[in-house]
């Protein structure tokens, strides 16, 4: 019974850990599909987390009494204009001025993640207060259960049930794409985007308004998995580069899912679940962690090769992706 | 189509062709003009964020890199680190092999010599280990490029994604060996050799980075010269541009990929060399700090160009330094210096636009034909 407890403990550890992963594989797919390689990502997600900290900061700090509804709603709003904006920045540089988006990525990566640190270790200095960011209201209301269901189904209820609802909201909206990108017209025309762009154009659809919400959604999305870190995982609060590598293990599970948003669920919890399987596997040597920590690494490489040998059309990368269009070139 | 009242025919309000050949001068000119007002936007960004005078913060950015001759040194070291890198990834760039690995290739090599240095420090002189660090280095920097490279040649893998994750390999192998090394578990691996110095560069006129920067000025004449004068570095031109044309004209295009992302590799260990021996003498997952990601940004933002090169290194670590110094003297967060480089780079990146394309606006007989 105790193995028992133990292993559920790990699989709602590995569904927290995971959950930021796939909110930043979902957009980064979503951008994919259009063609876009988004390598801005990471910096994306920091800078989604830092200004829901600064939406959520401003408003606690000006108001006495901090209605938690509030906090969630100001920090949400903030968060998906700070992750859209840079996403528009990728879009703009990328798809109007047909700048290099390997270059544009990474730099905006240094970017969003320079921003996130001066920003997080910065902001309360200006407005003259010392110590380190930490939004309790805000955090725990990111953190409220559902009511009901979490504590009368008992350990099936701790497990499954018991997280904030970001959570519930990164499946829904990997499930959600799944359909949209391959059931919708829309998704089809996307997807004509990504593979071939120049026959999209000749077919009539507006290839640079395609890459451009294709990418600024992918990068709203991408960033709520900053905001979920911050706001659920830390309880409100900021630590320089706390987010750490993350931001690349979400570019890992877009190739170990095949492209796919309804297999990133899974992907993501097991990356999640690899990612703090250490601290769970009691008697492991130190080494040995940091062998587990390097295998979502080693096995999205193996994915990767594999897929590419076996030319199966369906796990193939989109086959413009990275490249920028020019209607004029041959 | 006749009945189509409604849509007279309208040209677009704005469109773009693709400009011939610039002249030289003028292209530079164009590129100026962005590096100017990116100076200023990033003037203005930190005068926004530190509302302080930006005389003053200019002032401060210059003595953070120029204020002491240590700080000249400390300058040049990290230009000539973020040179050497930059080159590094040069070859595989220029071939459109999308290396984003510098950073793991990098760091390997690096462990490689640190891994010399730990086992055979006391054994041999410490010239000869210098030297066989050297190899060892290479050979490990060569191993992580060709190992991407190798797939990529024989089933077209995605190389920029492969060489992403590499790095993250590479780091876990680093965070590996310390566990080993470090008995007490605290993962910090001290300086290696610090009694003997074996394997330490050997300070020259009584700069201990002096044969550091020597080392990567010779790096850049040698991969200047390969690049515009060998026949390897006519192929990797060729490739870069049309794989077809390479194919057409009887370059072994595989053989190219494989034995250019190699060298590449080779050249980010050589860094990794320099950086164990002759910087840190030490090693963490983190070492490379980021600088094989900015090299990608540098030698793409200066064209390939080694000698622009140079001048690119110096602008981003003076930017980075600079901005390290406003932020202590402020008591702010060092990051300024990551968020103006981005800024920076992402100027630089966009200028590329005006050299290479026209913008063409709609000549104003909208009125007449309207109605």
């Amino acid at each position: 019974m105790d193995f028992f407890a133990k292993i559920m403990a790990f699989i709602a550890a590995a569904i927290v850990q995971g959950t930021p992963l796939l909110f930043g594989a979902t957009g980064e797919i979503i951008t994919e599909k259009s063609g876009n390689l988004n390598l801005g990502i990471p910096g994306i997600m920091y800078i989604g987390g830092i200004s829901g900290i600064i939406g959520g900061y401003l408003y606690e700090h000006f108001s006495a009494e901090p209605i938690p509804l509030l906090c969630v709603l100001i920090s949400l709003l903030t968060s998906l204009v700070g992750s859209t904006f840079i996403a528009f920045i990728y879009s703009f540089l990328t798809i109007t001025l047909k700048a290099n988006q390997n270059v544009v990525g990474l730099a905006l990566t240094t970017l969003g993640v320079g921003l996130g640190n001066f920003y997080g270790g910065s902001l309360l200095k200006f407005f003259g207060e010392s110590g380190s960011i930490s939004l309790l209201t805000t955090g725990n209301a990111y953190k409220t259960k559902i009511p009901f269901i979490s504590d009368h189904l008992g350990i099936v209820g701790e497990t499954f049930f018991s997280f904030g609802f970001l959570v519930y909201v990164a499946i829904i909206i990997a499930i959600l794409s799944q359909w949209f990108i391959n059931k919708t017209r829309v998704g089809l025309n996307l997807r004509a985007v990504g593979e071939n762009p120049a026959t999209a154009d000749a077919a009539g659809i507006n290839v640079a308004l395609y890459k451009y919400v294709a990418t600024c959604v992918g990068g709203a999305i991408a960033g709520l998995g900053g905001l979920y870190f911050v706001m659920d995982y830390t309880t409100g609060a900021w630590t320089n580069n706390g987010f750490g590598d993350r931001g690349w293990l979400a570019i890992a599970i877009v190739i170990f899912a095949l492209w796919k948003p309804r297999s990133a669920i899974f992907s993501s919890y097991i990356f999640g679940g690899l990612y703090i399987a250490s601290v769970f596997i009691s008697g492991l040597s130190g080494s040995t962690k940091e062998l587990i920590k390097m295998l979502p690494y080693l096995v999205t490489i193996i994915v990767l090769v594999f897929t590419s040998s076996r030319k199966k059309r369906e796990h193939q990368p989109p086959a413009a992706l990275g490249q920028s269009y020019f209607r004029e070139e041959r | 189509m006749q009945n189509n009242k409604h849509k007279t025919h309208k040209d677009p309000l704005v469109y773009i062709t693709k400009r011939g050949e610039m002249p030289k001068l003028k292209a530079m000119l164009i590129k100026a003009a962005v590096i100017l007002v990116g100076v200023l936007f990033c003037a203005l960004v930190t005068v926004l964020l530190t509302s302080e005078n930006p005389l003053k913060v200019f002032k401060a950015m210059f003595d953070g890199s120029f204020g002491t001759p240590r700080k000249i040194w400390n300058l040049l070291q990290a230009s000539a680190i973020l040179l050497g890198i930059s080159l590094a990834v040069t070859p595989a760039f220029k071939m459109r092999f999308w290396n984003t690995g510098a950073e793991g290739q990098v760091l390997v090599g690096m462990l490689a010599s640190i891994t010399c240095m730990f086992y055979i420090g006391d054994s041999v002189p410490s010239w000869l280990l210098i030297v066989i660090s050297f190899f060892a280095s290479v050979i490990a920097g060569s191993v992580w490029a060709g190992i991407p490279g190798f797939f990529k040649a024989i089933w077209n893998t995605n190389e920029t994604l492969f060489t992403l994750m590499m790095n993250y390999v590479a780091a876990q192998l680093v965070s590996l060996l310390i566990m080993f090394w470090v008995p007490s578990g605290s993962m910090v691996l001290g300086l290696v050799n610090s009694e003997g110095k074996n394997g330490w560069f050997p300070s020259i006129l009584g700069q201990k980075y002096l044969l550091n920067i020597l080392i990567v000025a010779l790096l850049t004449v040698v991969v200047h010269i390969y690049l515009k004068k060998s026949k390897q570095g006519y192929e990797i031109a060729v490739v870069g541009e049309s794989e077809n044309t390479a194919r057409y004209i009887g370059i072994n295009v595989k053989n190219v990929i494989i034995r250019t992302v190699i060298i590449s590799g080779a050249l980010c260990g050589v860094m990794g060399w320099i950086l164990a021996c002759g910087t840190d003498h030490s090693i963490t997952s983190n070492a490379v700090g980021g600088n094989g990601f900015t090299a990608i940004m540098v030698s793409w933002m200066s064209k390939f160009n080694p000698i622009t090169m140079i001048f690119s290194s110096i602008l981003v670590c003076f930017l980075q330094k600079g901005a390290g110094e406003i932020a202590s003297n402020l008591g702010l967060n060092s990051s300024v210096g990551e968020v103006l480089t981005g800024i920076m780079i992402l100027f630089i990146v966009s200028s590329e636009f005006f050299v290479n394309y026209q913008i063409h606006f709609r000549k104003n007989e909208r009125k007449e034909t309207a109605k």
